[in-house]
C-alpha cells in the first residue's frame, strides 16, 4: 500500500517537477538576459495574457473545437462504416482502400486550397479538411480488427449457422472494439490538427474565426505572447481530448482486454 | 427411445481422403463408424490428421475425397466442439458464453436462462455466471468451453485435445468430469487426444491412426466397466490396457 503511494507520487510529481523546473529556467533566462517580449515572452507573461485575453481567446478556441469534433464524429461514423462494408466484401476493400491511402498519404495542406474553393461554407470545408485527415485511422484499425477475429470462434459460428449479421454483431465487432478505440484515439489528435492546419490555409478572414487564425494575426502583429497563449490554449485542447478519449477507451475495455487490466500485483 | 434396440451408427465416415493445397497428404482412406451413444477416442502421434479428421466430421474443413454419411440428417445443433485452447470471447462473461449456440439460434435470453444456469452448475462452475474468462484458471476456461458445448444438447460432441494444455491433476479431474457429463447427457462423443492413458481411461473404444498420411491402423475395445473413477489409474487391469494400446500405438507410429 505505501509502495503504491509512492509509485502514484512519483508519477505526478516527476514530471510536474521537470515541467515546474523548465518553466523556472525559462523566466529566469528571459529576465536575465532581457529578452524582448516580442521574440520570446517569459511563461508568467504568457499566463497574464491568457487571463486578460482568455475570453476571447475562448471564443476562438470553440471555433476550433466546433469542428474538431464534428471532423473527429464523421471520422469516427465513417470511417467504422467504410471498414465494416470492408471486412463484408474483400472485393470492395481492394477497390476502394487504396483510394483511402491516397487520400491520407496527400499532405492535407496541399487539397486544403480546393476544398476551400469548391465547398462555399467556411466551416464545412474546414470540416472536410479535418475529416479527411481523421478518418484513416479509423479505417485501417477497424478493418484489421474485423479481421482479427479468433478463427476458432468463426469457425464456432459457422457450426451454428450463424447469420452474417450475427458473426458481425457478437463476433467481429466486439473482436474489433479495441483496435478500433486505438483508431479513435489516433483520429481524435488528428482531427484537432487538421482544423488547426485548414484554418491556417483558410486564413483570417470570417467572421468567425478558430485559433489558428488568432495565432496567425498575433504573428501578424508581433503579439508573440498573445501567440503564445492561444498556442498553450491549442495543446491543452489536444491533451484533455486525448485524456478523455482514452478514459472512454479505458472504461470500455475494462473488464476484459489486456490493455485496460490492472498491473499484476 | 427404445432402449433394447441395437446401437445404430450416428455418423459413418467412407473413404475419407483430405490433400492439403501445399500437396500434403494427411489423411488417406479413412473408414470410421461411430455408434450412437458411445465413446470413441482418435489416438495418434502429431501430425497424423486426427484432428482433421475430427473438422471434416464438424463440416468445419472440406475433405478431397470420401463420404461423411448422419444416420438422420442433423440439424446444425446437434454438433458440439471443443477445441483445443477454451476458445471463449474474452468480452463476455461465463454466462454470455454459454449462451452463444442458443443466442445463434434465436433463443431468447429469458427461455435460455434455466438450461444455460443449469448447464454452468453441470460443468461445477455454480456462482461463477457472472465472471470473465480472464478471472478463471485454465481447467475452468475448459469447463466453460464444454458448458458451451453441451448447452444445445447435441448428439454428437466432437473434443480435438481439449485438456492437452492442461496440468495432470486437473486434466484427471476433467477426465472423470467428461465421463459423467457423458452419461447424464446421453450423448456421443469422439474424442482426439494423444494420450494413450487418457484414451484408455475415457473410450470404450480407440481408434488408432497411422502417421500421415493418416489412416485407421487398428481399432481397440476397451475392457473396463464404466463408471470409471480416478482409483481405475492404479489398477492392473487399467495398466494392462495402456500397456497393450501403447504396443499398438507404437506399431502405427512405425
Amino acid at each position: 500500500m505505501n509502495g503504491g503511494w509512492h509509485t502514484a507520487l512519483a508519477r505526478i510529481a516527476a514530471p510536474l517537477a521537470v515541467g515546474i523546473g523548465v518553466l523556472a529556467l525559462w523566466q529566469g533566462l528571459v529576465e536575465l538576459n532581457h529578452v524582448p517580449p516580442y521574440i520570446l515572452p517569459g511563461p508568467v507573461l504568457v499566463a497574464r495574457t491568457l487571463a486578460t485575453d482568455g475570453p476571447s481567446l475562448l471564443g476562438s478556441l470553440w471555433v476550433t473545437l466546433r469542428i474538431t469534433l464534428s471532423a473527429l464524429a464523421a471520422a469516427v461514423f465513417f470511417g467504422g462504416l467504410l471498414a465494416v462494408l470492408f471486412a463484408q466484401s474483400r472485393l470492395l476493400e481492394r477497390c476502394l482502400f487504396p483510394y483511402a491511402v491516397i487520400l491520407q498519404v496527400t499532405p492535407i495542406v496541399s487539397i486544403a486550397p480546393l476544398i476551400i474553393i469548391w465547398i462555399n461554407n467556411t466551416f464545412l470545408s474546414l470540416l472536410v479538411c479535418a475529416w479527411i485527415v481523421a478518418f484513416f485511422p479509423v479505417v485501417a484499425n477497424t478493418t484489421l480488427g474485423l479481421n482479427s477475429a479468433d478463427r476458432n470462434l468463426a469457425a464456432l459460428f459457422h457450426l451454428y449457422g450463424a447469420s452474417r449479421w450475427q458473426v458481425l454483431r457478437y463476433l467481429k465487432a466486439p473482436s474489433a472494439l479495441p483496435y478500433f478505440l486505438t483508431g479513435v484515439r489516433i483520429s481524435g489528435g488528428l482531427a484537432l490538427i487538421g482544423a488547426v492546419v485548414a484554418e491556417f490555409v483558410a486564413g483570417t478572414g470570417g467572421s468567425e474565426t478558430g485559433l489558428a487564425s488568432r495565432i496567425l494575426e498575433a504573428g501578424y502583429r508581433l503579439e508573440i505572447p498573445r501567440m503564445f497563449a492561444a498556442l498553450l490554449l491549442l495543446s491543452l485542447t489536444g491533451i484533455l481530448l486525448f485524456a478523455v478519449l482514452s478514459w472512454i477507451s479505458q472504461r470500455l475495455l475494462a473488464h476484459w482486454h489486456e490493455s485496460a487490466l490492472p498491473q499484476e500485483e | 427411445m427404445d432402449e433394447a434396440r441395437p446401437a445404430a451408427s450416428l455418423v459413418v465416415v467412407r473413404g475419407i481422403g483430405k490433400i492439403f493445397r501445399n500437396g500434403i497428404v494427411a489423411l488417406a482412406d479413412v473408414d470410421l463408424s461411430v455408434q450412437a451413444g458411445t465413446f470413441v477416442s482418435l489416438l495418434g502421434p502429431s501430425g497424423c490428421g486426427k484432428s482433421t479428421l475430427l473438422r471434416i466430421i464438424a463440416g468445419l474443413a472440406p475433405h478431397s475425397s470420401g463420404t461423411v454419411t448422419w444416420s438422420h440428417e442433423p440439424s446444425r445443433r446437434s454438433i458440439g466442439f471443443v477445441f483445443q485452447e477454451p476458445t471463449l470471447m474474452p468480452w463476455a462473461t461465463v454466462w454470455e458464453n454459454v449462451y452463444l449456440p442458443l443466442r445463434l439460434a434465436g433463443t431468447s435470453r429469458g427461455d435460455a436462462g434455466a438450461a444455460i444456469e443449469r448447464m454452468i452448475t453441470a460443468v461445477g462452475l455454480g456462482g461463477f455466471e457472472r465472471v470473465y474468462p480472464r478471472e478463471l484458471s485454465g481447467g475452468m476456461r475448459m469447463r466453460v468451453s464444454i458448458a458451451r458445448a453441451l448447452v444445445t444438447r447435441p448428439q454428437l460432441l466432437l473434443l480435438d485435445e481439449p485438456f492437452a494444455a492442461l496440468d495432470e491433476i486437473t486434466r484427471f479431474r476433467l477426465n472423470e468430469d467428461l465421463l459423467r457429463l457423458w452419461r447424464d447427457y446421453d450423448c456421443t462423443v469422439v474424442f482426439v487426444t494423444h494420450s494413450v492413458f487418457e484414451s484408455v481411461f475415457l473410450s470404450e473404444r480407440i481408434v488408432i491412426m497411422t502417421k500421415r498420411p493418416g489412416r485407421v491402423a487398428y481399432e481397440v475395445p476397451v475392457d473396463l466397466a464404466y463408471p470409471r473413477e480416478d482409483s481405475l489409474r492404479t489398477t492392473p487391469a487399467y495398466s494392462e490396457q495402456c500397456r497393450h494400446v501403447s504396443l499398438k500405438l507404437a506399431e502405427a507410429s512405425q
